[in-house]
């Protein structure tokens, strides 16, 4: 099995989030990056699928020089090599993403692909079903298990309250959900044996492609932190019977959530 | 000068971390409450890596640096003693000796099971009347042809008594040095060997989820092939391997200090007392400045010990004073942790009671304060 697995690196979700100058970006000073979890999810598979089956896992990131570190985080986890797509100074939307990813895995060679089914900083929630529709190939996201056979793969699905079981023929890809596994720790051996692990960076050149076939077509206009949250509420009352009550016509009327 | 570890370093911190936090602090406080050894962790352990750290690959090792090995143990320390104690010993005191003075089939036998982190070997050099003054120890082993037969008892042995050990170093008089000095020697004495015996010991104020035991030899017969390097060679192997374990003591002590004063910043800043968060009194300000401050001084003297280890540097000044200095951090640290929690502080609901008590043994073990000072100072030539 080929198994090809993408990610990114993002602020770390206990990150203390403040916005640029600029105002359509984050302030950089002092956060920390992590892979994204949904990515840890699909690192995760690919090695089962390897242990299982056999085969080779690629890590593959669209990001700056420093994303390299979520790669090696995978690597030392166990992957087996890695391959960084620095897309310089061109800001990426989800489509531009997926352009570049598709230009460096079309020669390669294949059976599943397994990406987030979204980064945890931007919420896109793009790069994998474009990346799936510009290589031709099925794609089935939010999994939360996988059998392989036959050269299929049956998945199943969260869907709003329930799941849903979905084939597809390979080579295809699938994107995680949480629930999927529980990833494990790069392991301190791991660690060492990956900075022996091949990891190349390629430029948009590279790739044959140009800036100008990969400008956003989405921008951010602005960025707002959210509002903040108000201290909870307790509500009074005489007797368990009159709270009920009150709490019943709050989340009813205030909440609108019954 | 360059103070930024490498990249490797950094992710060994940053997975040891979250390994800590996810499948370590939430038991803790049970594991020390029920004093319960868990085997099912310590596996946990072996499975990422931390035994057999600096052990090379051949004997199934992570063959680490040293300080990576530090920021391990302080790293586990941030979260919890006894786990840490049960790595740092696990390595320095277990595997160290072996690794170091062992033959090549000794190495080949006993390191890879314990390098996995399956099994645990113990370090007994402290006996019911030798402590401090370990040459003062009376165990002895007296040649009968191919054998060894070993007499005395050894106490406060940490991992030589759980289900997951397989034996443990010991020193013994093997004889009488030209000077009338007794001479020592150590063994591999494997557990099963008749005559001896491994008793955990019970009611520790603290580690007390990490393992202890008092040993017994009555007429043990151990082959000369379990004799650990060269007959006579004791006493330099002992002293070697506590110049390493220093090291890891040191780094229970700051990573201990470490996990106190977070907590203790985290609670100062939300507990609010007359209109205000504790935090912004001078009075908690200020220790929790001091403790900052202190914390730093400990990590660089630390690291630095583990520089120059690195680089095949002496390093037993700096070892014995990081063991000192750290030692003594975690002490003041947790004391003013566990003052800025007031009343809380001294409930078991809150960690901070759990560091005050884990931190007294690193003032003892592996040399008390008073010896670390003896051997400071003999260092700087008094
Ligand atoms: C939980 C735990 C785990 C341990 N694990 C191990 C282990 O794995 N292997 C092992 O071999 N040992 C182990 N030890 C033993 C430990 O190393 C000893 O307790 C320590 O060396 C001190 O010896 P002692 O307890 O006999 O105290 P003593 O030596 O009797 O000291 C009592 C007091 O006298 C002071 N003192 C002694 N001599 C002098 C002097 N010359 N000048 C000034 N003051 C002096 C000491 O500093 C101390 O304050 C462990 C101990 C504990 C509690």
């Amino acid at each position: 099995m080929e198994i090809l697995v993408l990610l990114k690196q993002v602020p770390a979700t206990e990150s203390l989030i403040a916005i640029a100058n600029d105002r359509v970006s984050i302030k950089p000073d002092g956060l920390k990056y992590v892979m994204n979890p949904y990515d840890e999810l699909a690192v995760e598979e690919a090695l089962r699928i390897r242990e299982s089956q056999g085969g080779t896992v690629t890590i593959l990131s669209v990001g700056p020089a420093k994303a390299a570190e979520a790669i090696r985080t995978g690597l030392a986890m166990g992957a087996d090599k890695g391959i960084l797509i620095d897309p310089g100074n061109l800001t990426c939307d989800g489509l531009a993403t997926a352009k570049l990813l598709a230009a460096a895995i079309k020669p390669m060679t294949y059976d599943i692909i397994i990406a987030g089914h979204r980064a945890v900083d931007d919420d896109n929630f793009q790069v994998a079903t474009a990346l799936a529709e510009l290589l031709g190939i099925p794609n089935i996201s939010m999994v939360v298990k996988q059998t392989l056979a036959d050269g299929k793969i049956r998945c199943l699905c969260t869907v709003e309250g329930g799941t849903k079981e979905v084939e597809a023929t390979l080579p295809a890809l699938i994107a995680t959900q949480r629930g999927l596994n529980d990833p494990r720790y790069a392991s301190l051996p791991g660690i060492m044996k990956a900075k022996k692990k091949p990891l190349e960076t390629r430029s948009i050149a590279d790739l044959g492609l140009d800036a100008a076939g990969l400008q956003p077509l989405v921008t951010i206009k602005a960025l707002k932190m959210p509002v903040e949250r108000k201290g909870g509420r307790v509500i009074e009352g005489d007797s368990v019977a009159v709270k009920v009550a009150a709490l019943v016509k709050a989340l009813h009327e205030e909440a609108k959530v019954i | 000068m360059d103070f930024d570890l490498t990249r490797e370093q950094e992710m060994i911190r940053r997975e040891v971390r979250s390994f800590a936090e996810k499948e370590i602090a939430p038991i803790a406080a049970d594991l020390d409450a029920g004093e319960h050894f868990s085997s099912t962790l310590t596996r946990k352990m072996g499975e990422i890596g931390l035994f057999g750290m600096i052990v090379s690959e051949a004997y199934e090792g992570q063959a680490m640096d040293y300080l990576s090995y530090i920021i391990a143990v302080e790293e586990i320390a941030r979260v919890d003693g006894s786990q840490a104690a049960t790595i740092a010993a696990g390595n320095s005191l277990g595997i160290g000796p072996l690794y170091y003075f062992g033959t090549e089939e000794q190495k080949r036998r006993f390191l890879p099971p314990l390098c996995r982190g399956q099994a645990l070997w113990g370090f007994g050099l402290t006996e019911p009347t030798a402590g401090s003054d370990a040459g003062g120890s009376t165990t002895t082993a007296v040649r009968d042809g191919d054998n060894w037969v070993l007499n005395g008892s050894k106490i406060f042995i940490t991992n030589a008594a759980c289900d997951m050990t397989l034996g443990v170093t010991v020193q013994a008089i093997t004889g009488t040095r030209t000077g009338g000095k007794p001479e020592y020697t150590c063994f591999l004495v494997e557990n099963g060997m008749p005559g001896f015996k491994a008793v955990p010991m019970h009611g520790k104020m603290m580690w007390r989820a990490s393992n202890t035991a008092e040993l017994y030899f009555d007429d043990v017969r151990v082959p000369q092939a379990n004799m650990l390097g060269q007959k006579g060679d004791g006493f330099h192997q002992m002293l070697q391997t506590l110049d390493g374990g220093r090291l890891s003591i040191a780094a229970m002590g700051l990573g201990g200090a470490i996990g106190a004063y977070e907590m203790a910043l985290k609670y100062a800043r939300s507990r609010e007392q007359f209109g205000q968060p504790i935090s912004k009194f001078q009075a908690i300000a200020f220790k929790l400045a001091d403790c900052a401050t202190e914390i730093e001084c400990g990590r660089n003297l630390l690291y630095k010990a583990c520089w120059l280890r690195d680089r095949q540097r002496p390093f037993a000044k700096e070892a014995a004073m990081a063991k000192l200095y750290c030692s003594e951090l975690m002490g003041r640290v947790a004391d003013h942790a566990v003052q800025i929690h007031g009343g809380y502080g001294l409930m078991k609901d809150y960690h901070v009671e759990r560091f005050y008590r884990d931190h007294k043994l690193l003032e003892i073990g592996e040399g008390t304060s008073e010896v670390q000072r003896i051997v400071i100072s003999r260092h700087i030539g008094c």
